[in-house]
């Protein structure tokens, strides 16, 4: 066993906390391993770590965002422990067993739910994308991300299970006139968003589970609003009042921030949905090219309006298309991902995504949207984007 | 179909959840609509707030609303910026009701502490950002009904979703 293997297996050993497993590794080198019972919640090999990104100066106090490693990942799905977070006033901690959802206001029948009640109802499990409209605010700026953890990491795919909203709002007996609901969260600010009941009544879920088990402290545990497609601001974490009402609240988050403002002066509101998306996540900043020869291009798309109906991939700096394979199912509101081979002639070039969702709507460049809505409009950021793969293999942003 | 018939009739059978008292409502509601609705009775002023403001609010966010670093937010100034290329968003230069002000005060400051503020004093801190902007004078009583008249420089600042394709879409 070479010394660098040898090392290996005793952090392995270290950490399922197993100092006599790594001595009997010396003199019988194939002897099983750690046992059943001895990691009841499992954890990933030790060799494996990947972690969120986060900026130094917002982990002192609870106001600020992490990303997904989407370059480092694979699939669609994203791990529970690398999903995306934004905080405003930390991650409080719930204990579900006290935990109420109130829903009142323009309602006849004002209902207060537990976690047991909410869990007695008819579930639904689907995959959805929550992505933040911020993401993707730095390419527009033109402080473009180094990898695409920074310039679309705050985006992730989940497997949700929940209630529908509509379900719980019928149960509530809404009064007519009654045109937008208020979410707000149990966490320390009460974040609130106005949420109009067109898509309260469609496909909104008030969600308990995440990819099999129980929401995240970080993703709202124990219960969050789901609006699938809609920009994750809005998708109340922590959920616990419902207030139906005739006009939005015009809270602090859906008036001072999450509005695009445009070189006119004025800013759009309750620009919900995010519009159709594309990352190449392989090869992309920060990864290096081997050699010239084969690589599988691949990568994420999503659209906040339906399914994503194609991806097309360039190799030449966006002067020839090619259609990319989209891994089946392709599912509505949730990432799907897309792979081209590609023969590397080992020259530098740029490589770039463009996605084409179900309503026909293409994903615009950085120069169509600096045209339509300017620099300074923050939010909603969709451009294509492009990868410089250098002579020597190395992967920039460009 | 058949599904959601047979749901309809189980679930108006089955009552999950309990019905809330108006005790409860109350506790939980803090919800501020524009025209006012949501505020409790209350007033101050702006020459009230300076002192509730020097104890409560300018560790974090200065002595007079300029912010401190990247973290705690400026409160002040900006106005005529928006169109500029560096835009500075405020509570005065891009906030469009004053309700919003008193509402994110209440619900979410001092950020330690939030939820500790009676409402005169929310009043009256209210009264001090809006005079530090220069829209009420410093003895100007806001109060329930005064708050939501209060005109913000950017009122008309705002316009529905205006991305190319909800013109395509019609
Ligand atoms: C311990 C630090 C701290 C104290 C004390 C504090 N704040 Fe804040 N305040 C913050 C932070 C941090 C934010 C940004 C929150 C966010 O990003 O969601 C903020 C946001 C705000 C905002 C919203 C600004 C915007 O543009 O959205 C207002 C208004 C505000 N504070 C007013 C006050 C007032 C009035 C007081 C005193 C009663 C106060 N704050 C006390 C830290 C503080």
């Amino acid at each position: 066993m070479t010394s660098n293997k040898r090392r290996r297996l005793l952090a392995l050993c270290a950490s399922f906390g197993l100092a006599s497993c790594a001595k009997q590794e010396s003199t019988t080198p194939k002897s099983p391993g750690a046992g059943l019972s001895m990691r009841p919640y499992g954890d990933r090999s030790p060799f494996e770590k990947t972690l969120r990104g986060a900026r130094e100066s917002t982990k002192s106090i609870g106001v600020g965002s992490s990303r997904t490693p989407l370059h480092e990942l694979y699939g669609t799905i994203t791990p529970s422990s690398l999903h995306f977070e934004r905080h405003h006033a930390g991650v409080p901690v719930i204990d579900p067993a006290q935990h109420r959802l109130l829903i009142h206001g323009m309602v006849d029948a004002p209902v207060s739910f537990s976690m047991d009640d909410l869990r007695r109802l008819p579930s639904i499990t689907r995959p959805y994308f929550i992505e933040c409209s911020g993401n993707g605010g730095g390419e527009l700026a033109g402080n473009a991300g180094a990898d695409a953890s920074r310039s679309h990491g705050l985006l992730s795919n989940s497997e949700w299970t929940g209630v529908k909203l509509s379900t719980l709002l019928s149960a509530a007996k809404m009064q007519s006139g009654a045109s937008w609901v208020i979410a707000e969260g149990a966490d320390a600010c009460r974040m609130a968003r106005s949420i109009p009941i067109p898509k309260a009544m469609d496909d909104a879920l008030i969600v308990y589970a995440q990819n099999g088990e129980a929401i995240r402290p970080e993703q709202g545990y124990p219960l969050r609003l789901l609006l699938p497609g809609w920009e994750g601001n809005a998708s109340i974490k922590w959920l616990h009042r419902l207030h139906v009402a005739s006009e939005p609240a015009m809270s602090n988050q859906e008036t001072a921030h999450y509005t695009d403002l445009h070189p006119t002066g004025k800013a759009s509101i309750f620009s919900f949905e995010m519009e159709a998306s594309s990352v190449i996540t392989r090869p992309s900043g920060s990864q290096k090219l081997a050699g010239a020869g084969f690589h599988e291009i691949s990568g994420l798309a999503w659209s906040g309006r339906g399914k994503v109906a194609k991806v097309e991939v360039s190799t030449d700096g966006g002067k020839a298309w090619q259609a990319a394979v989209l891994d089946e199912p392709v599912m509505s509101k949730a990432v799907v991902r897309f792979r081209l081979p590609w023969q590397w002639d080992g020259q530098a070039t740029v490589i770039l995504s463009r996605c084409v969702d179900e309503t026909g709507y293409v994903q615009p460049t950085r120069e169509q949207i600096l045209a339509d809505r300017g620099p300074n409009s923050t939010y909603h950021y969709n451009g294509i984007k492009s990868w410089k793969v250098e002579a020597d293999g190395s992967v920039k942003n460009v | 179909m058949f599904e959601a018939l047979l749901l309809s009739t189980l679930l108006s059978q089955t009552v999950t959840g309990r019905p809330a008292s108006a005790e409860e409502i109350r506790k939980f509601d803090i919800t501020v609509f524009p025209d006012g609705k949501g505020l409790p009775a209350g007033k101050g002023t702006a020459a009230a707030g300076k002192e509730i403001y020097k104890a409560k609010c300018a560790e974090c966010h200065n002595e007079k609303g300029e912010g401190r670093d990247q973290q705690y937010p400026r409160l002040v100034g900006g106005v005529g910026s928006l169109t500029s290329p560096k835009p500075v968003k405020t509570v005065g230069s891009y906030w469009p009701h004053a309700t919003t002000v008193w509402d994110t005060i209440f619900r979410a400051m001092p950020y330690e502490t939030p939820r500790t503020l009676k409402p005169d004093e929310v009043y009256a801190v209210t009264a001090l950002l809006l005079h530090w902007n220069g829209i009420i004078s410093e003895t100007f009583e806001l109060n329930e009904k005064t708050l939501p008249q209060v005109k913000m420089p950017n009122r008309d600042g705002f316009i529905p979703d205006a991305r190319p394709y909800q013109k395509l879409k019609k």
